[in-house]
């Protein structure tokens, strides 16, 4: 049976691979407004006209034609591509919106999106093609501290610009990325500090096991301890594993009548806790449990009847009561469907657009090192309230704690009274007391000792 | 005694969740020789079965919607089976006896099917059902004709940049005239939720000791599949043929069993058996694109330590791993490991879940080495490699 392939099956195959090419293709949704013109115009135009432009400037696209490139880079397949792709969904809004107000500066902005793939090399070698081939002016992207810990030596290398629009385990200060998501000071402590005053000393930490929840955690010890709480047990789950039998047991033990339950886990192992946690008994009137990687997805993909009653912590929920959070809610069900929820990272990366356009107009330039200095201090009516950009590069946002109710959304329990100033580095660690970060003032930078 | 009791359950529920969905494995890879990678996608997909039979029973009111997982296990079944077939029938039938191929195959496989579960909306779906029926139609009715092979690579060169073509340029018009209807995708890249129904909610109290029902559930599922196997291998008439084929391929061959047809079935049983485990651990953990990438490397373990071939081994291989993990994870030795400060110590820092993994996998590896073909070895010849 087994035949050579003859030159006329190589060109059947060929164009049996092209036909499904083009009708996956097809199939897959166009989203973005194709605006190829401009963008031919730079690079290969150099190639094949004779009369070569004489200077390629190295300079970002600003001057060419009418649109600015940003890039757009998350997961949008892997494990991570559960979380990312609504992140991609809010900052596309986010440009969408500000392209039919009239765009900045006058031009169009045109998102470049690309798939990072849920896999750290890949990230920082598509931060590297949107930077020296897209010629973005900057990118807004990243998910997991694992993938922005990647990335970061290109942007310092290429001095360029990070939008990061995730809460993370602080401990970073770099002058080539914005956080806009919460730093420790902002999320884990005064949740920590709410659990303390209102539902118990004993605590039991649950996390799965990479950079984030192991930092989250020391931070979390440190804290109890010197607040006169007391740490019963930890544990940690693989990533993606579901078994937590040995978990369940291990709390009942620590905890027989009853104990606060601190939760880092991330993914696939939330659900598989909350489900089997239910079955074990083990309910929110004695075991509340305060979770950090929870947002309103998140409650839909677990289910309602598992997490009802339970806690989480965060800058943002659906149901924040602002004007502008009504326009931002309205706005991203009218695009992308009636039963998707709106929850933290989707507001941080939609408000990151946002402050980041302020910044160009502030600087009246896409030139990066104008816009970086003109981004401190800006302001916003953010969904969740009024954001303000620190000389640290993260923001300053509202806490909130949020109980989930029956309708899947959070009922908001506890909210800081004024924006709570963010702290990069942790003053409950020993190796980070006392350092401070400010890039307003280049003989400070990203560390530095603060005099007492 | 409640410790005790403890253990030996936990041990059995974590080994049973393992057993159920190494079972079709133990099929596929141990009866057939076939690393199938996308065994855990099959998983998945009987997940998803589950999440759908669950919405539409949701539909129906309440006293009906808390029946739908009676109904969901035999869909799954039968969905994965089907989709099974279709992997043994235009994949895997070409590389029997070529272990490498298979498993590079198998695991193509496997990231297609995730990523349809993922991007799977109506456009997708009409434009390869299209697709299908324009070329394997015309396939069908060309290939009635006398002269079929001398215009075969005519055939090809024009049917499929045609079909192709057409079923691109009818989805590209949905797409445009309906918009989000048919351009939403039906799951997503987002985990969905399976919600046991209200009486598989809640446990079982006995003195101190509580039985989730989920898990004495899975249970009584495990034991009836394996149940069924045995009945099915032992008693009924393809039963035996498929075991005399898996002894020897062509000696039953001339006795007139049908092997490529036993091979079709064998390998849909055991993607079958797949969705019934997905069904199971829905009401566990979480129903998500990479589902099934959890439980692979998992199952994988269970069928070579039990010995490839023998269902007894990967039964005995699954409550071993279960009861030894839940013993290290959980630290259950720690009492009687008191008096000796060392090796207490050394339990001690195996006892978190990640940890306790390593330990395990470890054990592994050392039992390896003692009985390279695990617990139950397959005895005499082995046939048809």
């Amino acid at each position: 049976m087994s035949r050579k392939i003859s030159r006329r099956k190589f060109i059947l195959y060929g164009s049996a691979t092209l036909g499904t090419t083009i009708l996956l293709k097809a199939c897959g949704s166009n989203t973005t407004p194709t605006a190829q013109t401009p963008a031919a115009n730079t690079t290969p135009a150099a190639n094949t006209t004779p009369i070569a432009n004489t200077t390629p400037t190295t300079a970002p696209v600003a001057a060419s034609g009418d649109t600015i490139k940003v890039g757009i880079l998350h997961s949008l397949s892997g494990t991570m591509a559960i979380s990312e792709k609504s992140v991609v969904d809010a900052e596309q809004l986010a440009i969408e919106e500000i392209n039919k107000s009239g765009g900045v500066l006058g031009k169009q902005i045109q998102p470049i999106v690309e798939d990072g793939a849920s896999d750290w090399p890949t990230f920082a070698e598509k931060a590297k093609k949107l930077i020296d081939q897209d010629k973005v002016v900057t990118i807004f992207g990243c998910w997991t501290s694992a993938s922005r810990k990647a990335v970061l030596p290109v942007f310092e290398e290429k001095k360029h610009m990070l939008w990061y629009p995730v809460q993370y385990e602080g401990q970073e200060c770099s002058n080539n990325i914005f956080y806009t998501g919460a730093a420790p000071n902002q999320q884990i402590e005064p949740s920590v500090d709410w659990l303390l005053q209102n539902k118990g000393k004993e605590f039991f930490l649950i996390g799965s096991d990479y950079v984030f929840p192991r930092t989250a955690n020391t931070i979390i010890k440190a804290q109890v301890q010197a607040k006169g709480g007391k740490i019963v047990g930890e544990d940690y789950l693989p990533l993606g594993s579901t078994e937590v039998t040995q978990i369940i047991s291990k709390i009942k033990q620590a905890l027989p009548n009853g104990g606060v339950i601190y939760n880092t886990l991330n993914g696939d192992s939330n659900v598989a806790f909350f489900k089997q946690m239910k079955d074990a008994g083990l309910t929110p009137d004695k075991y509340p449990t305060m979770s950090v990687s929870i947002a309103e997805e998140e409650v839909k993909a677990i289910g309602v009847d598992y997490l009802k009653g339970h806690y989480a912590a965060w800058n943002y929920f659906q149901t924040v009561d602002t004007p502008e959070n009504k326009k931002f809610v309205q706005a991203f069900k009218a695009k992308y469907g009636a039963d998707r929820v709106t929850n933290d990272p989707m507001e941080a990366a939609y408000i990151a657009v946002y402050l980041w356009k302020q910044a160009v107009e502030k600087a009246k330039t896409t030139d990066i090192e104008a816009v970086r200095k003109a981004a401190l201090g800006q302001t916003l009516a953010a969904p969740e309230g009024k954001v303000t950009m620190d000389n640290n590069h993260h923001i300053y946002k509202t806490v909130r704690i949020g109980e989930v109710g029956e309708d899947g959304l959070f009922k908001i329990v506890s909210a800081s009274t004024a924006p709570v100033k963010p702290i990069p580095w942790n003053q409950f660690v020993a190796e980070t007391k006392g350092y401070s970060c400010d890039w307003s003032d280049p003989s400070k930078g990203g560390k530095f000792q603060v005099k007492s | 005694m409640v410790e005790f009791l403890n253990v030996i359950f936990s041990g059995i529920s974590i080994g049973s969740v393992l057993l159920i969905a190494a079972l079709g494995l133990a099929v596929v890879f141990g009866l057939m020789g076939v690393i199938n990678m996308a065994h855990g996608e099959l998983i998945m997909l009987g997940a998803y079965t589950t999440f759908v039979v669950q919405n539409v029973f949701k539909g129906l009111g309440s006293p009906l919607s808390e029946t739908y997982i009676i109904l969901a296990i035999p869909m799954a079944f039968l969905v994965t089976a089907l989709v099974g077939l279709l992997l043994e029938k235009g994949v895997v039938r070409f590389l029997y006896g070529r272990p490498l191929e298979t498993l590079l195959a198998t695991w193509g496989v496997s990231l297609i099917l995730q990523q349809f579960v993922r991007s799977v909306n109506w456009v997708l779906v009409i434009g390869i059902t299209l697709f299908c029926l324009l070329f394997f139609g015309a396939w069908w009715v060309v290939s009635r004709r006398p002269d079929f092979d001398r215009i075969r690579n005519l055939f090809f060169t024009i049917m499929l940049p045609l079909s192709a073509a057409i079923s691109a340029v009818v989805g590209v018009v949905l797409a445009q005239t309906y918009k989000l209807a048919v351009t939403q995708p039906w799951f997503g890249a987002q985990n969905v939720n399976v919600t046991a129904p209200k009486w598989l909610q809640g446990g079982l109290n006995i003195g101190d000791l509580r039985l989730p029902y989920t898990r004495l559930f899975i249970i009584f599922l495990t034991i009836l599949c394996v149940a069924g196997i045995y009945y099915f291998f032992q008693r009924t008439a393809w039963g035996l043929r498929i075991r005399a084929v898996t002894q020897n391929r062509s000696m039953s061959s001339c006795l007139g069993i049908p092997t490529q047809k036993v091979d079709a079935l064998t390998f849909a049983l055991g993607s079958g058996l797949a969705g019934v485990a997905g069904c199971a651990i829905s009401l566990l953990g979480s129903v998500g694109p990479n589902t099934g990438q959890n439980y692979i490397v998992d199952t994988f373990m269970v069928v070579v330590v039990g010995g490839v071939g023998k269902l007894v081994g990967s039964i005995v291989a699954a409550l071993a791993i279960g009861t030894v993990s839940y013993i290290i994870g959980s630290n259950a030795l720690a009492p009687l490991l008191s008096p000796i400060p060392p090796l207490a110590d050394f339990f001690g820092f195996f006892a978190t879940t990640s940890m306790a993994k390593v330990m395990v996998f470890a054990l592994i590896i050392v039992f390896l080495q003692v009985r390279p073909a695990g617990l139950f070895p397959q005895k005499g010849r082995t046939v048809d490699a």
